[in-house]
C-alpha cells in the first residue's frame, strides 16, 4: 500500500475522470483512436466565409450545435460534454452534486460580431454612431447577451449543472490556461480543503476576428492547402500555428479518497510548476530562464529529476520562435537526455486549442500513459536540423512510459508545467 | 493509509502594501481625504444619460517610465499597471529584484477597450449595404491595430504588470466580474496562510469610461441613468455608475514581512465566496449569511465595507442582509467610487485596511440611513462583495494586535 502523501508530505493528487472534444472528434475513445493513427482534425473554415484572410483553416468543432450560435456559447457547450464524460467515468457524487470546486480555463468573453450586427441593424438607419448603438441595447430585449457574455457566465452555469461547490473561479493564462486549471485543484487538494476538484478547460473561438487578430501578428500559419498539412511541429518549414477549439476535464481527487470510494484511478498529477516571464508581452526571455525555471520547478514540485521524465508532451505550437524556444529550454534542463526522450506534439493534429490546450494536452498524456502508446507529430517531413529531439514522427510508436512533462507557454509571459505519472505501484 | 501528517500552522497573512488610482484621485492620502470631505467626482453629461466616476488624471510616467509601454496598453491596464506600481511603492519592495522575482500575482480582470471607431464603421457600411461575404474580415485585417488585441486580452493586465515592474515570480489571471477578485484574495490568501507561498500581488483595474462596456451592461438595464444618487438611495432609480479605479494590494506572511522589517496596514483573515443560485427572492441573503457565518469570531469594534452596485434586485437583497447586522456601521464604495467590477473587492479591502491603520472608519455618505457615524477606531472590517448578477465574496480584515 502506498502511502496517500507525496515526498512532500503533501495528498498525492489522482485523476479519476476524464473528458475530451477537439476538432477530431466527441470523447477519448475516438480522439485517441484518431490521435494515434495521425489523423488530422483541421480543415477549410466553412463557419463563416473566409475570404480576405490569410488563414483559412482552423480546427474547428463543428459537430456540435448551439443556437444562438456564440464562440461562449459553443465553449459551454463543449465545456458541459466533456464534464459530462469526466463524470461519468468517475462516478464521483450524485447527480448535479460534485463534491468539490469548479476551476474554469476559458477563453475571454466579449459581445460578438452577431450581436453587434443585429444591433446595427436594429438602429434602423444608415448613419449612426455608438450612442445610438447604446440607446437601443437596454429595454429588455437582449438581456439574453447580458447573461452571455459575462465573464462568469460558463462557469456559472456549469457550476449549477454539476452542482460544484464555492465559488467557481474562471481563468486566463492565454494558452497556458488549462495548465493553470489543473494547477488551481492539485493545490486545493494538497492544502487539504477539498477531496475531489473539477477542472475544466475550453476554447471555441474561431470566428472572424479572433483569426484576424492571431494572424496580425503573424502568429498563425498560412499552409491553407492542404489544411491537414498546416501545422507543422519541429519541421524546419513551420510557419505559425492553427487556431483550433477543443475542450477537457478532468476529475481529480486525494488518492486517499478516491481509494476510499473504490475509485479506478487513472494517473497521478505528480507535479505542477510556472514562472511568469517580464521580458514581452508575446516573446520569450531570449535567455530562457523563465522557462527552464518552469520546468525545474516541476520537477521539484514532483520530486523528481529529468532522468525520471520518460517522454514529453511539447507545447509544440510549431510557430518558429516557440519550437526553438523549447527545444533550447528543454536542452537546458534536461542536458544530454534531450535528444533520447521521445517528443510529441498534438497540436501538429488537433491545432492549438489556445485555453484548452493544457488541459486537453494533459488528458492525452494521460491516455499515452495508459496505453503506452506515443501518438506521433504529423507532417514531420523536414525536420528542423536546428530541434535535436527525438520527435515521434509520423507514426505512433510504442513506448515505456511511467512519467510526462507537458509544457504549455502562453502570451503575457505564462509558462506552465505539469508532470504525469502513473498510478503509484 | 492513516498517515496523517498534521497540516502546518496557517501563517497570519498581513496586507503591507495599498495602491490605489480612482476617481477620488491617486495614492492614499487623496483617497482618504477625499473620503473624509464626502467628495463624490461623476460625470453626468460625458456620457449622458449615463453616469460614470472618472479617473482623477494621473500622471502615468511615474509609475510606466516607458512610454512604448505605455503605448501597448489601452487604459484600463495603464490603471492598473499604474496602481500595481503604488502598492509595490508602498510596501517598499519596488525595484527590489529579490522579491519581485518571486512574487506570486492573481490579478481579476476583465477584458480591454475595443476600437468604436473600427465597429462602428464596419455596422454603418454593413446598413449602407456593404454584403460581400469577405467584407468583416477585410475590414478587420485593414483597420485593427495589430497590438490592440494586446490590450484587450485580459492576462494581458498581469503581463504589463510583470513587464513594466519587473515580475518575475507567478502571474494568475481570474476573470468573472465583481467576484473574480474575491476570489483572487481567497486563492492568495489560502496559498500563503498554508506556506504555498510568502507575497503576493493581488488587485485589479478598471475603465468604467467606456461606451462598449455601457451596451454590456445596459442589455441587462443595469446602468445608472440622469441623476446620481448613493447607491442605498437607488431603489426606484436603480442602477451602477461605472467607476474607474486600479486597486493592488501586497500580501505577505507575517514571517517574510518581519523578516525585512515591514509594517503592516492590517492582517487578511478570511476571504469566502460563494454562488448564489438567485433563483428566488432571498437567495442571495441567504448565501451572504452563510459566508457571515464562516467567518471568524468578530469580537472587537466592527463595521462593514460594501461593495453593493446599485443594481437590484442585489442591492436590496444586500441591504436586508445588512439590516440583520445593523451593530455594525457600513460604507458604500459604490457611492463613493462607482461601481468598478473587478475592482470593487480589492478595493474594499484596501480601504478596510486604510481605516485600521488611521483608526477611524471614514464617514458615511448616505440619506438613508443605511449608513451610521462610527465613533473610536475600528480593529475588524468585513468587506461584502455581492456582484450584480452573480457571484458573493466576503473577507475579514483585522488589526494587526
Amino acid at each position: 500500500m502506498t502511502a496517500p502523501r507525496d515526498k512532500l508530505g503533501r495528498p498525492v493528487v489522482v485523476v479519476t475522470g476524464m473528458g475530451i472534444m477537439t476538432s477530431l472528434g466527441n470523447g477519448k475513445t475516438d480522439n485517441w483512436a484518431k490521435l494515434v493513427a495521425g489523423e488530422s482534425g483541421i480543415r477549410t473554415i466553412t463557419r463563416f466565409p473566409v475570404d480576405g484572410l490569410k488563414t483559412t483553416m482552423a480546427g474547428t468543432v463543428d459537430f456540435v450545435s448551439v443556437d444562438p450560435f456564440s464562440s461562449t456559447g459553443l465553449s459551454e457547450r463543449m465545456a458541459e460534454l466533456v464534464t459530462q464524460e469526466a463524470l461519468d467515468q468517475a462516478g464521483i457524487g450524485a447527480k448535479a452534486d460534485f463534491p468539490g470546486p469548479l476551476f474554469l480555463a476559458v477563453a475571454p468573453v466579449e459581445v460578438e460580431w452577431p450581436q453587434r450586427r443585429e444591433l446595427g441593424r436594429a438602429v434602423g438607419k444608415p448613419d449612426f454612431n455608438y450612442d445610438d448603438l447604446l440607446r437601443i441595447s437596454g429595454g429588455g430585449k437582449y438581456s439574453a447577451y447580458h447573461h452571455r457574455f459575462m465573464f462568469g457566465s460558463v462557469a456559472a452555469y456549469l457550476a449549477e449543472t454539476f452542482g460544484t461547490k464555492g465559488s467557481p473561479i474562471s481563468l486566463s493564462t492565454a494558452c497556458a490556461s488549462g495548465a493553470t486549471s489543473i494547477q488551481l485543484g492539485v493545490e486545493a487538494i494538497r492544502r487539504g480543503e477539498t477531496d475531489a476538484a473539477l477542472c475544466v478547460a475550453t476554447d471555441g473561438t474561431v470566428n472572424p476576428e479572433a483569426l484576424v487578430r492571431f494572424s496580425l501578428l503573424s502568429a498563425l500559419s498560412t499552409q491553407n492547402d492542404p489544411p491537414q498539412a498546416a501545422s507543422r511541429p519541429f519541421s524546419k518549414n513551420r510557419d505559425g500555428f492553427v487556431m483550433a477549439e477543443g475542450a477537457g476535464a478532468l476529475v481529480l481527487e486525494s488518492y486517499e479518497a478516491a481509494t476510499a470510494r473504490g475509485a479506478k484511478i487513472l494517473g497521478v498529477i505528480a507535479g505542477c510548476g510556472e514562472l511568469t516571464d517580464s521580458f514581452h508581452r508575446t516573446r520569450s526571455s531570449p535567455d530562457g530562464k523563465p522557462i527552464i525555471g518552469c520546468m525545474n520547478k516541476t520537477l521539484a514540485d514532483a520530486g523528481m529529476t529529468p532522468d525520471q521524465i520518460d517522454h514529453i508532451n511539447a507545447h509544440g505550437t510549431a510557430t518558429p520562435e516557440n519550437d526553438k524556444m523549447e527545444y533550447n529550454t528543454t536542452s537546458a534542463v534536461f542536458g544530454d537526455l534531450v535528444s533520447k526522450i521521445p517528443v510529441t506534439s498534438n497540436k501538429s493534429m488537433v491545432g492549438h486549442t489556445i485555453s484548452a490546450a493544457g488541459a486537453v494536452e494533459a488528458i492525452f498524456s494521460l491516455l499515452t500513459l495508459e496505453h503506452q502508446r506515443i501518438p506521433p507529430t504529423i507532417n514531420y517531413d523536414n525536420p528542423d536540423p536546428t530541434i535535436l529531439f527525438d520527435v515521434v514522427g509520423n507514426k505512433a510508436r510504442d513506448a515505456r512510459v511511467t512519467a510526462v512533462m507537458s509544457n504549455s507557454f502562453g502570451f503575457g509571459g505564462q509558462n506552465a508545467s505539469l508532470i504525469l505519472t502513473r498510478e503509484p505501484a | 493509509m492513516t498517515e496523517t501528517a498534521s497540516k502546518p500552522a496557517q501563517t497570519e497573512v498581513w496586507i503591507t502594501g495599498i495602491g490605489l488610482a480612482t476617481s477620488l484621485g491617486e495614492g492614499l492620502d487623496a483617497n482618504w481625504a477625499a473620503l473624509q470631505e464626502k467628495r463624490i467626482n461623476v460625470d453626468e453629461k460625458g456620457f449622458a444619460p449615463y453616469i460614470v466616476h472618472p479617473l482623477m488624471p494621473v500622471t502615468f510616467d511615474s509609475q510606466i517610465p516607458k512610454k512604448g509601454d505605455q503605448r501597448q496598453m489601452e487604459a484600463w491596464q495603464r490603471i492598473g499597471t499604474y496602481a500595481a506600481g503604488l502598492a509595490l511603492d508602498s510596501a517598499g519592495i519596488k525595484g527590489n529584484k529579490d522579491i519581485l522575482s518571486k512574487i506570486d500575482m492573481v490579478v481579476a480582470a476583465g477584458g480591454g477597450e475595443r476600437d468604436l471607431n473600427v465597429d462602428t464603421g464596419v455596422l454603418t457600411a454593413e446598413a449602407k449595404g456593404a454584403n460581400a461575404p469577405g467584407f468583416l474580415n477585410e475590414r478587420l485585417m485593414s483597420d485593427l491595430r495589430p497590438t490592440l488585441f494586446l490590450a484587450q486580452l485580459s492576462n494581458l493586465l498581469a503581463g504589463n504588470i510583470a513587464i513594466v515592474h519587473g515580475i518575475g515570480g507567478t502571474s494568475r489571471t481570474f476573470m468573472g466580474e465583481e467576484v473574480a477578485g474575491a476570489d483572487a484574495a481567497r486563492i492568495a490568501l489560502s496559498r500563503i496562510a498554508s506556506g504555498e507561498s510568502d507575497i503576493a500581488l493581488i488587485g485589479g483595474s478598471h475603465n468604467g469610461e467606456r461606451k462598449d462596456l455601457m451596451v454590456l451592461y445596459e442589455f441587462g438595464d443595469f446602468n445608472l441613468k440622469d441623476k446620481f444618487a448613493p447607491v442605498w438611495a437607488r431603489k426606484d432609480h436603480a442602477g451602477f455608475a461605472l467607476g474607474s479605479a486600479g486597486a493592488f494590494l501586497v500580501l505577505e506572511s507575517k514571517a517574510h514581512a518581519e523578516a525585512r522589517g515591514a509594517k503592516p496596514f492590517a492582517k487578511l483573515s478570511s476571504v469566502v465566496a460563494d454562488l448564489a443560485r438567485r433563483k428566488t427572492p432571498g437567495d442571495m441573503a441567504a448565501t451572504l449569511e452563510k459566508l457571515w457565518a464562516k467567518l471568524p469570531k468578530r469580537d472587537g469594534k466592527g463595521a462593514i465595507i460594501s461593495g453593493a452596485t446599485g443594481a437590484e434586485p442585489a442591492t436590496s437583497e444586500e441591504r436586508g442582509f445588512l439590516k440583520g447586522h445593523a451593530e455594525f456601521p457600513v460604507r458604500s464604495t459604490g457611492t463613493m467610487f462607482g461601481h468598478t467590477m473587478e475592482t470593487q473587492f480589492p478595493l474594499g479591502i484596501a480601504l478596510a485596511a486604510l481605516s485600521i491603520s488611521r483608526g477611524a472608519l471614514f464617514p458615511p455618505n448616505d440619506s438613508t440611513g443605511t449608513e451610521i457615524e462610527m465613533q473610536g477606531a475600528p480593529t475588524q472590517i468585513v468587506v461584502v462583495g455581492a456582484g450584480h448578477w452573480r457571484g458573493e465574496g466576503m473577507a475579514l480584515v483585522e488589526a494587526v494586535s
